[in-house]
């Protein structure tokens, strides 16, 4: 019981892990590369220019981090935990990325999304309370 | 038929990558340890294990897959259809990994798949 119960928290804390870095690698991303620009000629100067910005953007790197952050953290999870179980709770993430647009870049979220949202939160508590092991321990 | 081809890529082969990562971490047993030195070694054995690579490459197609089938199709077509990954997820997972699939995990990923559409389709 004792073992079952330490195995549902770590499997809890990397699940937080991944919903919450995955997403935010995303948004750090997406804002670096819409700094850096789109380019406007495709002769190998210009190519050149552009990933030289991309390799100065602070934005990148720390997506970059959170992405590498993200998929240890999948990796571990996976170790232990059924894929069955992971691939649907990190579906969680679809609320993470909700709140961060909302809270962080003012993004207006609307009711058709809220409704998924819920829908989803209900879909992971429900995979959440089945046992994140099926298969022997090795 | 070209869209045909990509949606398979994208199901497939993003599912059965992640399925094939899955099998890798598997066979390196469960992870007691979280020091950043045991996570790196952590790392290193992953990187040995040849179905992590065959994961890595077949998350690549399927990822190159979806860039193209959005160039051709509207996002609230695409995303809709790939939310079936959650379901050949969990029968992948029953078939390839030998999961014991509970009658409530299966309701949970279908509603996952709901709620997934949902979100897509409010993208616009």
């Amino acid at each position: 019981m004792k073992d079952s119960r330490g195995l549902h928290f770590k499997t809890y804390i990397l699940l937080l892990f991944i919903a919450f870095f995955a997403p935010l690698g995303n948004v750090l991303l997406s804002k670096g590369m819409r700094a850096v620009g789109s380019a406007q000629d495709w002769a190998p100067q210009g190519l050149f220019h552009i990933l030289i910005r991309i390799l100065m953007s602070g934005y990148v790197w720390l997506g970059i981090a959170c992405l590498l952050a993200f998929f240890v953290a999948y990796m571990l999870v996976l170790t232990w935990a059924d894929y069955s179980y992971v691939q649907p709770a990190s579906a969680f993430s679809y609320a993470v990325v909700a709140v961060l647009g909302l809270f962080l870049l003012g993004e207006r979220v609307n009711l058709l999304r809220w409704s998924g949202i819920v829908v989803i939160c209900f879909g992971v508590f429900i995979v959440g309370h089945t046992h994140p092991r099926t298969t022997e321990k090795r | 038929m070209l869209e045909i081809v990509f949606l398979t890529l994208i199901i497939a082969a993003g599912t059965g990558g992640e399925l094939c990562v899955s099998h890798a971490m598997k066979a390196l047993g469960e992870v007691h340890d979280f020091r950043p030195t045991a996570l790196g070694r952590f790392v290193w054995r992953a990187a040995r294990v040849g179905w992590m690579w065959i994961g890595v490459g077949m998350m690549t197609v399927a990822f190159f897959s979806l860039l193209a089938m959005l160039s051709m199709e509207n996002v609230s077509f695409v995303v809709p259809v790939t939310a079936l990954s959650y379901a050949a997820g969990a029968i992948g997972a029953a078939l390839f990994l030998r999961e014991k699939i509970s009658k409530q995990r299966w309701l949970g990923v279908l509603v996952v798949c709901l709620g997934v559409t949902l979100v897509w389709l409010s993208r616009r």
